[in-house]
């Protein structure tokens, strides 16, 4: 593992969705879902995205899997060692077909990302036949070896999804993905469908194959405790904007940005008798049609002053490592988990 | 002092072609004016259909089988008595009459939940018209001053718009206006903050806390979040399989739980005492197919701490006080001390 070539880089990722009115389909505006993402991450990390919804962070995914063409931007991405680095942001639907089995995607909702008409069998199959990585008795052994990397048995191949519970579905997800020996898991809420005894059953799984196969995780969630848990460097987002971007233990211990203060004191602690301190904001999270000046987040922020609704902070490092979106993120003394009496 | 909602050894069951579902399978709790009480358990634990069964609407094939739903009348007497919501005819007018105007319910997508050709003044205003003797003036009145108290901004202008035309946080302000209109005694709040940003969650707990000062009502609150259930509400209902497996105050349930089921569940939340990317406790195994009957606990085969012994998958059990307004149901911690 080279240090300095990251798996992936994003850099000022932008995707504005056009919105058209009347008889001519005219454009009136654009809904900014992404508006400047950049970060980076290195091959076998686990990068968390949080936010609330809207904030863009599903369509940051959709971008890096090519699924959406960005506005502008660049998605630096190194299918593997030795061979050259591509831009997503750029590729063309053939080039795509070869990077396609090294980056593969785990949906949140595992009752609609199955095909009910194909067996287990064929589920799994279908990449590796399609990207013609093996067929006959080599197909049959690794289906085999998929469905029992993920925990379940061999008897399961014959049935349907609808045979199967919530996180059952979930690992048959998770094995189509690891079908193709991918370097690169995007999961988008991959368990926010499922219970929490559930839930902790995946994740469990996740962190296992990635200690197995040393894979990537982009790990897109709103659960705060969840990211914290599962990722090594987390990047808040605010309504298309990465606001704070830091490794986790600092993030939590001491975050720069109020959002993130906010959204930590709001997490709900299931520790009843310690005290904690909750930041109620006003309103609601500002929409991407019409974004706020300045600051996105200043209509909502405790701290906000007139500077705050005019100029756009840009990101910065404010630490070594820890970069925020804020103009008063080295003067703001915000509380960390310890302050909060967050239990996350 | 009768409490305003008592609920006694409550059966729901569901007849379905490959036999009888029992969805809430005995549960008796009771509900006090001004507390919330938290009914916690994950998807198909039967959680839902005891609020359903409360306002009677549970759908078919879905029927309560047993038990009863008291609720309490304060008559013109001095002592209150109690009415069976379950002898009540669902449709007639005394379950209508009481249905929104003493026991009022708001649901987790308020999308789906309101009607989207009227607009949310008209839906609140309804409410008040079948249970009140108002004006029309006055109901309006009455539901502006409503959805101003449940903090939506520019209530007299915000009462004319349509429900598509309110965010999620607001819908679900609005959802809860109309539920409290008519000042119920009770209301059942069914994963109301599921489907909302943990920031807007934290502004809608916090005004159903404000409110609950405000009107003294009693709240079901019914929700599968732990960290939720923990914060909002006063005592818990652990249901598993259609049945209590304890029940506490919550800061009781959230630091000393005895029952496996629940010690497992608060186990695999991560929080700030589980090291960072250690594998989570888990509960192996689901929950058991529906339609059989367990004589023992439902929890047998899948809970660590019983180690298999006979009295747990066999013996019938009850719900047992093990401390103030502690109960329990565990065959091994119960039956055998």
């Amino acid at each position: 593992m080279s240090q300095s070539e990251p798996l992936l880089q994003v850099v000022d990722l932008k995707k504005h969705f056009p919105i058209h009115r009347g008889v001519f389909r005219k454009v009136v505006g654009a809904v900014r879902a992404v508006d400047g993402v950049s970060f980076s991450m290195d091959p076998g990390d686990t990068l968390g995205i949080v936010g609330e919804s809207g904030c863009g962070k599903t369509t940051v995914a959709r971008m890096i899997m090519a699924a959406y063409r960005p506005t502008s931007g660049e998605i630096w991405f190194h299918p593997s060692n030795g061979e050259p680095r591509v831009d997503l942001a750029q590729i063309g639907h053939a080039a795509m077909r070869s990077i396609r089995p090294h980056i593969q995607m785990v949906f949140q909702d595992p009752f609609a990302s199955l095909n009910p008409r194909m067996t287990v069998r064929q589920i799994l199959a279908e990449p590796l036949v399609v990207n013609k990585v093996c067929r006959g008795r080599e197909l049959e052994d690794r289906v085999r070896e998929l469905v029992e990397l993920v925990g379940l048995k061999i008897q399961h191949l014959n049935r349907y999804p609808h045979a199967f519970s919530g996180g059952q579905r979930q690992r048959i997800s998770i094995a189509r993905a690891l079908a193709l020996y991918p370097r690169l898991i995007v999961a988008d809420e991959p368990t926010s469908a499922l219970d929490v005894s559930v839930q902790a059953q995946i994740v469990n799984l996740c962190l296992e194959i990635q200690d197995r196969l040393g894979l990537a995780y982009l790990f897109i969630s709103h659960d705060l405790g969840l990211v914290r848990h599962f990722s090594r460097k987390i990047v808040i987002m605010y309504v298309g904007k990465v606001v704070e971007q830091a490794l986790a233990q600092p993030l939590f211990a001491r975050p720069l940005h109020p959002y993130t203060e906010a959204l930590l004191s709001n997490v709900p602690s299931t520790r009843p008798s310690r005290s904690t301190h909750k930041i109620i904001l006003r309103g609601d999270p500002a929409d991407p049609i019409n974004p706020p000046s300045g600051c996105p987040f200043h209509p909502r922020c405790l701290y906000a002053q007139t500077v705050c609704a005019e100029v756009v902070p840009p990101l910065e490092e404010v630490e070594p490592g820890h970069l925020a979106a804020c103009h008063f993120a080295d003067t703001l003394h915000l509380m960390g988990c310890d302050a909060l009496g967050c239990v996350i | 002092m009768v409490p305003v909602l008592q609920v006694e050894n409550l059966r729901v069951h569901f007849f379905l072609d490959e036999g009888v579902v029992r969805a809430v399978d005995g549960v008796s709790f009771s509900l006090e004016a001004g507390k919330t009480l938290g009914i916690v358990g994950e998807s198909g634990s039967g959680k839902s259909v005891i609020g359903l069964s409360i306002l009677s609407i549970v759908p078919a094939p879905g029927r309560i089988v047993d038990g009863r739903i008291l609720l309490r009348v304060d008559g013109t007497g001095s002592e209150p008595s109690q009415v069976d919501l379950v002898k009540l005819n669902p449709s007639g007018p005394e379950a209508r009459a009481l249905r929104g105007h003493d026991v009022a319910m708001i649901f987790q997508e308020p999308m789906n939940s309101f009607s989207p050709v009227h607009s949310i003044g008209s839906q609140i205003m309804e409410a008040l018209k079948l249970h009140t003797d108002v004006s029309r003036h006055e109901a309006r009145n009455r539901a502006i001053e409503m959805l101003r108290k449940v903090g939506i901004p520019q209530p007299e202008r915000r009462i004319d718009v349509y429900p598509h035309e309110l965010s999620g946080g607001m819908r679900q302000r609005a959802m809860i206006a109309m539920a409290l209109v008519c000042n119920p005694r009770i209301l059942i709040a069914d994963e109301p903050t599921t489907a909302l940003d943990v920031t807007v969650q934290a502004q809608i707990l916090d005004l159903l806390r404000s409110l609950q000062e405000e009107f003294g009502m009693a709240i079901l609150f019914i929700s599968h979040n732990l960290g939720v259930i923990a914060e909002i509400s006063h005592d818990v209902l652990v249901v598993y399989f259609g049945r209590v497996m304890e029940h506490a105050p919550v800061d009781v349930l959230f630091s000393e739980a005895l029952h496996p089921y629940t010690r497992a569940l608060l186990k695999s939340v991560p929080g700030i005492d589980t090291p960072v990317r250690n594998y989570l406790a888990t509960i192996e195994g689901t929950l058991p197919d529906p339609s059989t009957q367990i004589p023992g606990c439902p929890f047998f085969g899948r809970c660590t701490e019983c180690e298999g012994l006979t009295i747990c998958r066999d013996e019938p059990y009850e719900l047992t006080k093990v401390a103030d307004h502690h109960y329990l149901a565990c065959p091994r911690l119960c039956i055998r001390s």
